[in-house]
């Protein structure tokens, strides 16, 4: 097991569309939506227009719990563009409890208490460019 | 219809310079491209269809088309599916001499990543790139994401994964252009560095300039060439993506590819003689070998443990050229070497002492891109002349 010291991590603000605007905007509210079709109800990962179980493109925000469990994680000590020179950080995906598995960030942790399963809960990081990053802490009981 | 023997492969080249600081892109790429053909007894005016992915500097095809004076083309194609692309042009250069669109296709791939490292270029305009890049995600952190849940599901240890290296390691002895060419031990791979926990440095390929060539041509070119040549009896392709949201890390486009490409060749996992499996990772290999049948899912790690992979006599011989994990991984993209050691061993002039004796059916495996997130994987089989 690798340890990592906790650290602030480099917070980039992501490219923003048309598209995507309403997601993060709602980042800087503390809220994580994912989309839902409004015709076959499926659940859509990452948020897009089309629906891409049925091909409807009436599709429709959703805020979820920001709860969920580490499906994968590994710890890098090679980041790249704006990770470049960090210190060890853990890109992970996480399963939502409402299903998706989505890339993030497994912050607050040392390392040591790392493993596929583990629950954890949402926490927004301000990039600064009026949105946050959604990362993921150990859940707290 | 079937591209079942109805081309055949009759040049490969690979460059033999792993570090190339004085020549541009362009420039290799002629030069794999004039090899390949020598090898095949043909010249750039044999020439009537051009291949080539995004490692071709400039415009599609047409600038390097341009570069080299390709004066009869009449096919095109840079189908761009990462490391996998030259084995997918393979396949589609098939179907192209099948359907008599062309009857000599090049195809070639260059670039110098080790001379003049290129910041990977964030893709900001892909339609996910808000949800991943702003993470961090790089090569290597993909497939270690893969190697943790494929151990998290099935027990996989590094020992085992290290052991696919081992293997790569002994073979490149052999092959005196090879990046890497001292044997290593398991012990050595899991003493190296970490670069994404669980992969070690010496669990991920080289990086090396070069580049390589095929020449594909139509049965009645092949049979009035002098030099032996390979037939292309199978090949498959699948794309594999994040399937919204629901990802699984423990498997690849070869649960597709390769059956359409066992199915069109008749021929089946057993059958194969030699692989070459993409070997990005440690874990592309080991995922590979399940994907594609040679060994339970699951139980990669026990098959690639006990020697199965060693040239010329375990199971399974792989990547005789010592591989992306030692040889060579020209331009970060290993799909062309995978073709040219299998054409090297279906003509029996591998070295000779990882030549697979009556060497007849081969297979070769490309993975494009990110393991199980977003992938272009493809297959191919291959057969002797007079298999």
């Amino acid at each position: 097991m690798t340890a990592i010291a906790p650290q602030p991590l480099v917070t980039p603000a992501p490219p923003v569309n048309p598209e995507t605007e309403p997601f993060w905007a709602a980042t800087a509210e503390g809220r994580l939506l994912v989309k839902r079709c409004d015709d076959c109800s499926s659940l859509i990962w990452y948020p897009r227009a089309i629906c891409p179980e049925c091909g409807s493109m009436r599709t429709d925000w959703l805020q979820v719990s920001g709860r969920g469990r580490v499906y994968s994680y590994t710890v890098n000590h090679r980041g790249e563009g704006p990770y470049q020179g960090s210190p060890p950080y853990v890109l992970a995906y996480v399963e939502l409890d409402e299903g998706p598995r989505m890339m993030t960030n497994i912050v607050e942790t040392d390392g040591q208490n790392l493993a596929v399963g583990l629950p954890v809960e949402v926490v927004f990081h301000d990039t600064g460019e009026g949105n946050a990053l959604p990362r993921f802490r150990p859940l707290r009981t | 219809m079937t591209i079942r023997g109805k081309a055949h492969i009759a040049g490969a080249y690979e460059h033999p310079d792993r570090k190339i600081p004085d020549k541009s892109v362009a420039q290799v790429h002629a030069e794999v491209a004039l090899g390949a053909l020598a090898d095949a007894g043909l010249t750039l005016d044999d020439v009537d269809a051009y291949f080539c992915a995004a490692d071709a500097p400039g415009f599609g095809p047409i600038s390097m088309a341009d570069y080299l004076g390709l004066k009869h083309l009449s096919y095109l194609d840079s189908t761009e599916t990462g490391g996998s692309s030259y084995l997918v042009h393979v396949g589609h250069a098939a179907a192209a001499i099948a359907a008599g669109k062309c009857r000599v296709a090049l195809i070639t791939l260059a670039g110098l990543p080790r001379s003049r490292p290129m910041p990977r270029a964030a893709q900001a305009t892909a339609p996910e790139a808000g949800f991943e890049s702003v993470f961090g995600p790089t090569t290597v952190a993909m497939y270690a994401l893969a190697a943790r849940r494929h151990m998290h599901e099935y027990g996989t240890t590094s020992a085992q994964l290290a052991a696919i290296k081992v293997a790569a390691s002994q073979h490149a002895q052999h092959n005196p252009n090879a990046m890497l060419p001292n044997p290593v031990t398991v012990e050595e791979v899991l003493d190296s560095p970490i670069i994404s926990d669980p992969l070690h440095r010496l669990d991920c390929c080289v990086i090396t300039d070069g580049g390589g060539a095929l020449v594909v041509v139509a049965p009645e070119v092949a049979a009035r060439l002098r030099r032996q040549t390979v037939q292309v009896l199978g090949h498959g392709e699948a794309p594999r993506h994040a399937m919204n949201g629901r990802i699984d890390l423990t498997y690849t486009g070869a649960v597709w590819s390769g059956p359409r490409a066992f199915e069109e060749a008749g021929v089946t996992p057993a059958d194969m003689d030699y692989a070459s499996i993409y070997d990005s990772f440690t874990i592309t290999v080991l995922e590979t070998l399940e994907d594609l049948g040679f060994c339970e899912k699951g139980k990669g790690g026990a098959f690639v443990a006990d020697g199965s992979l060693l040239a010329p006599h375990g199971r399974l011989p792989f990547n005789t050229d010592g591989g992306g994990l030692c040889n060579n991984h020209p331009m970060n993209r290993g799909g062309m070497t995978k073709v040219i050691e299998a054409v090297r061993q279906l003509r029996g002039e591998a070295h000779p002492a990882v030549q697979v004796p009556d060497c007849e059916l081969a297979l070769a495996h490309g993975t494009g891109g990110s393991i199980a997130t977003r992938v272009g994987s493809a297959t191919l089989i291959l057969g002797r002349e007079d298999a």
